[in-house]
């Protein structure tokens, strides 16, 4: 039987995943934004999990909040992702240091 | 009440006319309404006078308008109309009327002349409200205008770098003065509670019990210190050593002002303000020791100066400076009537002489030196008599104005039993000798022996016009004959009584009225004294030394250098306040802005902190790299920590 | 008192002035810009023309707050819009509403780029001086406090000098690194008092460390304002660097809300700890007027110079405040304190007039030289006499001579000190020569003398905008000085209740 368990692991395991993917990832840009995803994902995994075990809707509720950010955000990180290709012709996560001290 | 405060108007308000409006009026405008002021105001002055002599007046106390009230203290402007007052009134008017005049010959070509107006006219205003104040807030107003005017009036011709210098001079030395005076005028505040001369003079006695410490273990008699730190003030105003340093540069003025201002009326305002506060100073004998200690020295010390001054207008000033030391002394010892009687006499006197001087120099073309005059006695005999009358005078000749106010000040100053009061009669009675001496120098120099003027001088020389003329003959027939009538009343027969207060003690005046009998027996008695032989002896040896033998003051000179040259620079005094004072201060205000601002406040403390933060942040720099994986690992090991923190605490 | 909001129109009707001078002088269009300066200028008379009333409707029979407004603004923290003038703010605020006007006209054709926001910034600027003077609520002045370094930081570092950017960065971090302190300090004594009434602050019984900390914290925030020795190094910096109109309002106004809060916060709120520490502020005022003013004689740059003899003018307002308790314990009796704190009272507002004079004098002269070396003139009054008149007259007053506003306030504290210790009288006193020797030294140098060089013998006299603005300046300068007893009326009753109040202990 598959129970809460199961999710919350497969929930943290996504999750660490997409940890390790945001800060061993130095290539490339894209991929930064899929592991954001992957993150609210593992969220919303757990959100619904806990929906369904505490039989509370309120969780489903706002995982479609978070997915209709996560949309907006992705949106949004492509529009950036774009014009950053423009002007510095690169999304090489390794070269984009502006914000050095 | 309205003639009062007409009196003091009337010059204020023409100053303003002039000073404003004087583009618009012209140059017989600014005289004629200036004129018409100050004259409405002497005569108005002469009625207050006369109506002070009637017997059984009273002095007029009266309040104008409260300046402000604070902490139950009043503070207002008002007059204190005595025979004191009266007195100093119609000489300050009668003064300046006499000036006025003089001046539309004198500044008739120069293009400030509504200017010189409105400052003359100013200044007469400034000294009534000197005179005629009631309380110490005025006075100071009018012993701090006197002074602004005296300012603007040095400083007259403002392109002559001297002359902005002498200014602001005289405006500091007198400053230093006022620092004194006001610091008096707060003492007497914190122990009477008032500024009233009215109420503070009430509670003389109260005050003269109290003491204060300085510095701790010193104890000062209150009454002490406040007269001290008054007198001060007056040691600034009238000059007196070592404060003395600012009149003779004041001469760089026109000398309508030097006559006015350095010579009849506000160097006077010293010795009129100590006289006026004898009620406090009768209660001090240490501050009345110092007055007249002060006062003989100067005397003594500021007429050898004069014995070696060439400019003609130096050599009055300094003999100015050594009659203000009569003055000052006459105070000292508790002789204040004696003290005042010179100081009328003396405006008169010197005011003419200040004004022939003046005549002599219009007359050579702004020629000051007196050794390239000399023989003007033909081409200036107007000038010629009057300078005669008023060096006459000014030494002490018998019969003359001079003569019985000075006469009278050394006798009593001989009484006088206080500390000092020997060695003050010796100065003064040495002084009568150098005083002759220096008068007839100058005289001599001028007025006889050969011409030793340029070719310049000689072809503008003539006699000047009579509004020159007429003031110097009006200033001469006073300096004839004002002592006779005047001597008996101001000083023995109580004219002062309800003005000036003297401890029975102390007064001398009375015990010499005891044997006075009339101004010709004062007369005959002088005629025996030490002062007229002297007189006399100075004049002989001005005339040997510069008319019968010129070549022997040389000699002398050289003879004993040293003191020549102590005397040519008058005692160091300049040198010391130029090179110690003002270079200390510069040199004090450069090192602490300098050093305390600048190196310390700025750069140690302002960007010294300012680098520290700059230096942090130098170092937490390094950890921003700028790569969002490190920001991101950054923020998933603090969320952890977090978490854990929070959750642990459970 | 009835009131229908005359102090809420004297802080608003300037700053939606400003505004809308904004609006209208940010077009492009040539047509607009010529407007936005008049209606700068009307609605700063019309502002002042509305304080009158402030004036002529004062009570000065009573000491308690005048022209109140008080409504709720955020009541979950009890703050509120609550507004009121006494007699300590009274005249500040009438200072204000004078000034403003003049530094306008003083500003007419001289502002060459963005005369529309140059102005806008005064109006607004006016309206949140206004603010801190009226507000009553410790958060609201807090705000108009903080609100007004962005006008005054803009006025600077838009119109300033060369060195504008150091000089603006000097200033706001000194001012504001003070308030900071001064915040935490209302913060602390509305969880005290559960209110941020200053009033009710005033009555909030604390304990002497309490007291303390208090005290500093409001001493770091107004002793940068005022300025004293040794936080005063931005003064001269910020004067220097300021457009002439932004110097007479930073002299004038702003450094008096140091004095105003000293005497609506510090002394009030902690009298025990201000007991404590008095004598060092009075050191501190000391150094000021004796240090400051050698300082000042030495300086080759006009506006300098007379920002040195600022602090040193400002010297006095705090010895004036705190001689109280000196006073109290050398003659045990309270006669004196009340004049010396009037004395500081009419000291800010106749520095007020004389030094925003002595910067606009130096403007007039900076708009036809473009400098402000002091040796880069001499024999001005060669040229322009009418100006030398005046600059004669407010130097005179800058020395205190008597006759002018400046006499008034040193002499009183001058007095009021010798009641409390000889020596600080004597020191106080010292200004009498200092201050005479720096502000005739400048004169000299300036002002009198043969032609100085070639462009001095060029220069033109006043024209009469700069003398219309000088001549109302004079004015002021010599009224008070003749008769000052209208002005420290209405401050009388005010300040015989504060030195009740601050020599009550709160212990």
């Amino acid at each position: 039987m598959i129970g809460l368990t199961h999710y919350l692991v497969l929930s943290a395991v996504l999750f660490s995943i997409a940890v390790a993917g945001i800060f061993i990832n130095r290539k490339n840009v894209i991929l930064l934004l899929m592991c954001i995803e992957l993150l609210l994902l593992a969220v919303n995994f757990n959100f619904v999990a806990f929906s369904r075990f505490l039989d509370d809707p309120a969780g489903q509720v706002f995982v479609f909040f978070i997915l209709t950010v996560a949309a907006a955000e992705s949106a949004i990180g492509l529009a950036i992702l774009v014009v950053l290709f423009r002007t510095r012709r690169s999304i090489n996560v390794q070269e984009l240091d502006v914000l050095r001290g | 009440m309205a003639l009062h405060l007409a009196i003091v108007l009337a010059p204020l308000a023409a100053a303003i006319i002039a000073g404003l409006f004087g583009r618009w009026i012209g140059r017989s405008g600014a005289h004629c309404v200036t004129i018409a002021a100050v004259g409405a105001s002497f005569l108005m002055s002469v009625i207050v006078l006369l109506g002070q002599l009637e017997p059984g007046a009273l002095p007029q106390n009266e309040t104008v308008y409260t300046w402000l009230v604070t902490d139950g203290v009043r503070m207002e402007i008002g007059f204190l109309v005595d025979r004191l007052t009266a007195l100093m009134m119609c000489v300050v008017t009668f003064v300046s009327l006499m000036v006025h005049v003089y001046t539309i010959g004198y500044m008739h070509e120069d293009p400030g002349y509504q200017r010189f107006f409105s400052y003359i006219s100013l200044f007469t205003f400034a000294m009534l409200m000197l005179v005629m104040a009631n309380n110490f807030l005025q006075l100071f107003f009018g012993w701090e205008a006197v002074g602004l005017v005296s300012y603007l009036l040095i400083g007259f011709w403002y392109t002559r770098p001297t002359a902005i210098f002498a200014n602001m001079k005289a405006f500091l030395v007198n400053r230093v003065g006022d620092f004194g005076f006001l610091l008096g005028i707060a003492l007497l505040l914190a122990s009477s509670g008032s500024l009233d001369y009215a109420t503070v003079f009430a509670k003389a006695p109260q005050i003269a019990q109290q003491t204060m410490e300085i510095a701790p273990g010193t104890t000062w008699s209150v009454m002490t210190l406040a007269c001290i730190l008054l007198f001060v003030g007056a040691m600034g105003k009238s000059a007196q050593m070592p404060l003395h340093v600012w009149l003779p540069d004041s001469m760089e003025g026109p000398t309508p002002i030097s006559a006015l201002i350095h010579a009849a009326t506000m160097v006077t305002a010293g010795v009129f303000m100590v006289a006026r506060m004898s009620p406090l100073f009768e209660y001090s004998e240490t501050a009345l020791s110092v007055v007249l200690v002060v006062g003989a020295t100067t005397a003594l010390l500021t007429g050898f100066i004069g014995v070696v001054q060439h400019d003609i207008k130096r050599v009055v000033a300094y003999s100015t400076l050594s009659q203000l030391g009569y003055m000052t002394a006459a105070l000292g010892a508790s002789a204040y009537a004696a003290g005042i009687f010179h100081l009328m006499t003396h405006a008169f006197f010197k005011a003419l002489l200040f004004l022939a001087a003046g005549s002599v120099i219009v007359a050579l073309h702004h020629e000051q030196d007196i050794r390239r005059m000399g023989g003007l006695r033909k081409h200036l005999p107007v000038t010629y008599w009057t300078s005669l009358v008023g060096s006459l005078a000014l030494i002490g000749f018998p019969g003359f104005a001079g003569f019985f106010s000075k006469d009278a000040l050394i006798e009593a100053v001989e009484l006088a039993g206080r500390a000092g009061a020997s060695y003050a009669s010796f100065c003064l009675i040495a002084g009568v000798f150098v005083t002759a001496l220096y008068s007839f120098r100058m005289f001599f120099l001028v007025f006889h022996g050969k011409e030793r003027l340029d070719e310049d001088a000689r072809h503008h020389l003539h006699e000047s016009p009579l509004v020159i003329t007429v003031p110097l003959v009006l200033l001469a027939i006073p300096s004839l004959v004002i002592g006779w009538p005047t001597i008996g009343a101001t000083l023995f027969a109580g004219y002062f009584d309800a003005a000036i207060f003297v401890m029975p003690g102390n007064d001398v005046l009375a015990r010499l009225g005891s044997d006075f009998h009339g101004a010709g027996g004062f007369l005959l008695h002088g005629l025996t004294g030490l002062p007229v032989l002297l007189s006399v002896a100075g004049v002989a040896a001005a005339w040997y030394l510069y008319l019968y033998r010129p070549a022997v003051p040389e000699a002398i000179a050289t003879r004993v250098a040293v003191l020549h040259r102590l005397l040519v620079n008058k005692y160091y005094f300049d040198d010391f306040n130029e090179k110690v004072l003002a270079r200390g201060a510069r040199l004090t205000g450069g090192a602490l802005w300098r050093f305390g601002d600048v190196a310390v406040i700025d750069g140690a403390l302002v960007n010294g902190s300012a680098r520290l933060v700059a230096w942090a942040a130098a170092i937490v720099r390094l950890s921003q790299s700028g790569y969002l994986y490190h920001y991101a690992f950054a923020m998933i090991i603090g969320l952890a920590l977090l978490v854990y923190w929070t959750l642990g605490g459970v | 008192m009835a009131s229908f909001g005359l102090l809420s129109l004297l802080v608003w009707l300037p700053i939606l002035g400003g505004i809308v001078v904004l609006a209208v002088g940010s077009g492009a269009g040539g047509e607009s810009r010529r407007w936005d300066r008049w209606i700068a200028l009307t609605v700063a008379v019309a502002v002042f023309l509305l304080s009158i009333p402030l004036y002529t409707g004062f009570d000065t029979t009573t000491w308690s707050m005048q022209f109140v407004e008080r409504m709720p603004w955020i009541p979950s923290f009890s703050i509120e819009y609550y507004l009121g003038v006494d007699g300590f703010s009274m005249p500040l605020i009438i200072l204000t509403t004078v000034l403003t006007p003049l530094v306008m006209i003083a500003g007419w054709d001289v502002i060459k780029a963005r005369p529309a926001q140059y102005f806008a910034a005064f109006l607004i600027l006016e309206g949140l001086m206004v603010g801190v003077f009226a507000a009553l609520d410790a958060l609201l002045f807090y705000v108009f406090w903080e609100a007004m370094l962005i006008p005054m930081f803009i006025i600077i570092g838009v119109w300033g000098g060369e060195r504008r950017v150091y000089a603006t960065i000097k200033f706001f971090l000194y001012t504001f690194l003070g308030s900071v302190f001064m915040l935490v300090a209302l913060i602390y004594l509305y969880l005290q008092s559960a209110s941020y009434s200053i009033l009710d602050f005033h009555q909030l019984p604390l304990s002497h460390p309490e007291q303390i900390a208090i005290f500093i914290a409001f001493f770091l925030a107004f002793a940068v304002k005022v300025p004293m020795w040794p936080v005063h190094t931005w003064l001269p910096d910020a004067h220097v660097e300021a457009p002439t109109g932004g110097s007479v309002i930073l002299a004038a106004v702003l450094l008096k809300m140091g004095g105003y809060g000293f005497l609506r916060f510090s002394l009030p709120i902690a009298p025990d700890a201000s007991g404590s520490l008095a004598a060092v502020v009075i050191a501190l005022s000391l150094v000021a007027v004796v240090y400051i003013g050698f300082v000042a004689l030495v300086q080759e740059d006009m506006k300098k110079l007379i920002a040195y003899s600022s602090i040193a003018h400002m010297g006095f307002v705090t010895l004036g405040f705190f001689l109280a308790w000196s006073i109290q314990a050398g003659t045990g009796n309270l006669p004196g304190i009340a004049m010396g704190i009037t004395g500081g009272m009419v000291q800010m507002i106749s520095h007020g007039f004389v030094s925003g004079a002595l910067f606009l004098c130096v403007g007039v002269l900076y708009d036809r030289l473009h400098s402000r070396r002091i040796s880069d003139y001499g024999g001005v009054v060669n040229t322009m006499p009418v100006f030398a008149a005046f600059m004669v007259l407010f130097a005179m007053a800058n020395a205190g001579l008597p006759g002018t506003s400046g006499f008034v306030g040193e002499f009183l504290v001058i007095l009021a000190s010798f009641q409390a210790n000889i020596w600080y009288a004597v020191l106080a006193a010292t200004t009498l020569v200092v201050g005479a020797a720096y502000t005739l030294w400048l004169v000299k140098r300036v002002v009198f003398g043969p032609v100085g060089n070639d462009r001095v013998a060029g220069m033109s006299d006043l024209n009469s905008r700069e003398f219309l603005v000088l001549a109302i300046a004079a004015a002021g300068v010599l009224l008070i000085g003749v008769w000052p007893a209208p002005l420290v009326e209405v401050m009388t009753a005010t300040v015989d209740h504060f030195v009740q109040h601050i020599t009550t202990s709160k212990l």
